[in-house]
């Protein structure tokens, strides 16, 4: 888990709150100069400080909701699998030539019983940042993810894969590596395995590359991340012309777990500690493991046929439009 | 609208799109080839199938023209046609997605950015979709996605090849990730169909990029491009952006593309029917007798076996 006692990074939204906690600081170590009992008064503000928190974190935009989805602190793929499994060990490479850092995965331990856990990975820092390629996967990184998502298949280990990508890498090399075709192989393949898979978006769901290992027979999302057809800064730039209408791009493209609740791509939403999951890591990780175990024992009732048809029924009644007979 | 009607009605009312404007020179009798600037007589160029004859640049066509070089004469049976898109996001950047999606179907007469049908190739029949770059950059929202569902899974049902003709700007954005779901809703029907054992080639056309690329035009048992389309997961722009630098002049082209071995083979628009047909039929059973026929007898065999 990230380590807690660095200084937090503060999104602007969250101004005020800070500027109540420091005053709650502030009046306490006066208190304690002056030798006066405050209890009452600090009670009373860390109440009202607990209702803002609140109030915040319960109304933020869609921009706001990406600000959270991005933070620096955000828990990450490692992050939630080093917290969630009993024992783990990190598998490498695509065995084609590459072992992408940008995607993570390995055999564990989930309440007793082996998984296969993988995931996008963003940097914890600028330099992990650089190594990780900002969580950006290439196409090896995809063709790891389908060898380890193979390896489970074989020895019938369900999948929880974990989304954290601002995209899929564009670059030269993504693109002779066969960028396409690596994700598409992965949306197509994923159709086919027998074992239990349920993908979850921990943080930033970014079109394609997140889609990449994001075909499961369930969709989990976290409460403040958000998943994307495009970045609300592309889309604004392409269709308002205008890089500085992304916070309307985020708005209008309905990005937000509640929002894909509502159109019937997302299965189920996880209610984050009130601050977001940066704030109380263990405690989202425990929210994360627990709906992982509950639809797991759901999934474990079902025949892999059974699975694949429940996987294909849900994807295949995404989308809407008219039809009118001639 | 037949065919006919379509190229009738565009002379008439003149050409709908600036590109047009300037392909259709003195009432549309001679084109100008945008490549090399060659004047040519319109006629001549379409029983070319729209493939300059001065330098084998292929002129932009659209789904109408596309069936009809295509499919063997009254064979095409479209289906679906009656799947409209809506706007369920309530879309508006710039202008209402409603209203740009009435526009368009009033400017190119189509539903939506692909058609779908039954027909034959040769006497193969096969179920064939094509995309149309005139409605919103061929982009993909949720009537893409079905119409392509419904195809590739009647063809499986009744045991098709399936041929996509791609032309395509990715995802549609005004419908949010209902479009990017369509990326593995295809998909899912492909994974159905190649189980079955199944072919399906997909042809890239000018530009094939985003969502597309990344989900059923590079899920091929076999893919074939047109010569010098532009094939890209991310635009040259992106990735321009991304590395700060300069790149190849041919990157991102069909021929780049079949250098790095992510195509079969790039294949002239004129020679598309004729390859479809032989690849349909080198995926054929062979009769099971023809495996236990001594050699000596195939001379005379060939002789009374058809083609």
């Amino acid at each position: 888990m990230p380590t807690l006692d660095r200084k937090p990074i503060l999104l602007d939204f969250e101004k005020p709150l800070a500027e109540l906690e420091s005053r709650i600081g502030q009046i306490r170590e006066l208190a304690e100069e002056n030798d006066v009992d405050v209890t009452e008064q600090i009670r009373h503000l860390e109440a009202k400080a607990v209702q803002l928190r609140q109030e915040i974190f319960s109304s933020l935009s869609a921009a706001q909701r990406l600000q959270v989805a991005r933070h620096p602190r955000r828990p990450s793929t490692f992050d939630y699998i080093q917290a969630i499994s009993d024992e783990w060990m990190e598998l490498h490479g695509d065995r084609g030539g590459y072992d992408d850092p940008a995607v993570v995965g390995g055999v564990a331990r989930l309440d007793g019983r082996p998984v296969m856990m993988l995931g996008q990975q963003k940097g914890r820092d600028t330099k992990d940042n650089i190594t990780r390629n900002f969580g950006m996967a290439s196409p090896s990184g995809y063709r790891k993810a389908m060898r380890l998502m193979e390896h489970a298949n074989r020895f019938s280990m369900p999948i929880l894969t974990f989304i954290d990508t601002p995209g899929a890498y564009a670059g030269l090399s993504a693109e002779e590596l066969g960028q396409g075709e690596a994700i598409a192989y992965n949306l197509r393949e994923m159709f086919r395995l027998d074992v239990p898979i349920i993908c979850t978006v921990i943080g930033e769901g970014g079109s394609g590359g997140a889609l990449g290992i994001g075909v499961g027979d369930r969709l989990m999302m976290f409460e403040h991340s958000v998943y994307t057809v495009a970045t609300p800064e592309a889309c604004a730039a392409i269709l308002w012309r205008d890089m500085s209408k992304a916070h309307q791009a985020a708005e209008a493209l309905k990005i937000t777990a509640a929002d894909l609740k509502g159109l019937g791509i997302l299965d189920e939403l996880l209610t984050e500690p009130i601050g977001g999951a940066h704030s109380d890591p263990l405690k989202a990780a425990e929210i994360l493991k627990k709906a992982l175990l509950r639809n797991l024992s759901e999934l474990d009732q079902m025949t892999g046929q059974q699975r694949r048809e429940l996987r294909y029924q849900k994807f295949r009644s995404i989308g809407v439009f008219a039809e009118v007979t001639a | 609208m037949s065919l006919f009607d379509w190229f009738a009605n565009r002379q008439k009312s003149g050409s709908t799109t600036p590109q047009g404007q300037e392909r259709e020179i003195a009432d549309g009798l001679w084109t100008k080839c945008e490549a090399c600037g060659a004047l040519t007589y319109t006629k001549d160029l379409r029983s070319n199938q729209m493939v300059c004859l001065e330098c084998d640049h292929h002129i932009r066509i659209f789904s109408d023209e596309r069936i009809s070089q295509m499919i063997d004469a009254d064979t095409w049976v479209a289906i679906d046609e009656g799947l409209q898109p809506v706007d369920p996001l309530n879309f508006r950047a710039r202008k209402a997605y409603i209203d740009y999606i009435r526009d368009t179907q009033e400017k190119t007469k189509l539903a939506d950015a692909v058609q779908t049908g039954l027909g034959q190739i040769e006497g193969h029949p096969i179920a064939l979709g094509v995309m149309d770059f005139r409605f919103m950059g061929g982009s993909m929202g949720s009537v893409v996605g079905e119409k392509l569902t419904r195809l590739i899974e009647r063809a499986t049902q009744q045991r098709l090849p399936v041929v996509i003709v791609c032309a395509s700007g990715g995802a549609r954005m005004q419908e949010g990730m209902l479009s990017l779901m369509q990326m593995a809703k295809i998909s899912g029907a492909l994974q159905r169909h190649q189980e079955n054992r199944l072919l399906y080639i997909p042809v890239l056309t000018h530009p094939t990029t985003g969502g597309v690329t990344a989900s059923f035009a590079m899920l091929g048992d076999i893919i074939l491009a047109e010569p010098k389309a532009m094939i890209a997961f991310a635009g040259r722009r992106v990735v321009e952006q991304t590395l700060r630098e300069k790149l190849p002049d041919d990157f991102q082209t069909s021929e780049y593309l079949l250098q790095h071995g992510l195509v079969d083979a790039i294949v002239s628009r004129t020679q598309l029917k004729k390859t479809l047909a032989q690849l349909i039929r080198l995926h054929q059973p062979v009769s099971s007798t023809s495996h236990v026929v001594p050699r000596s007898s195939i001379k005379a065999l060939t002789k009374i076996a058809p083609d």
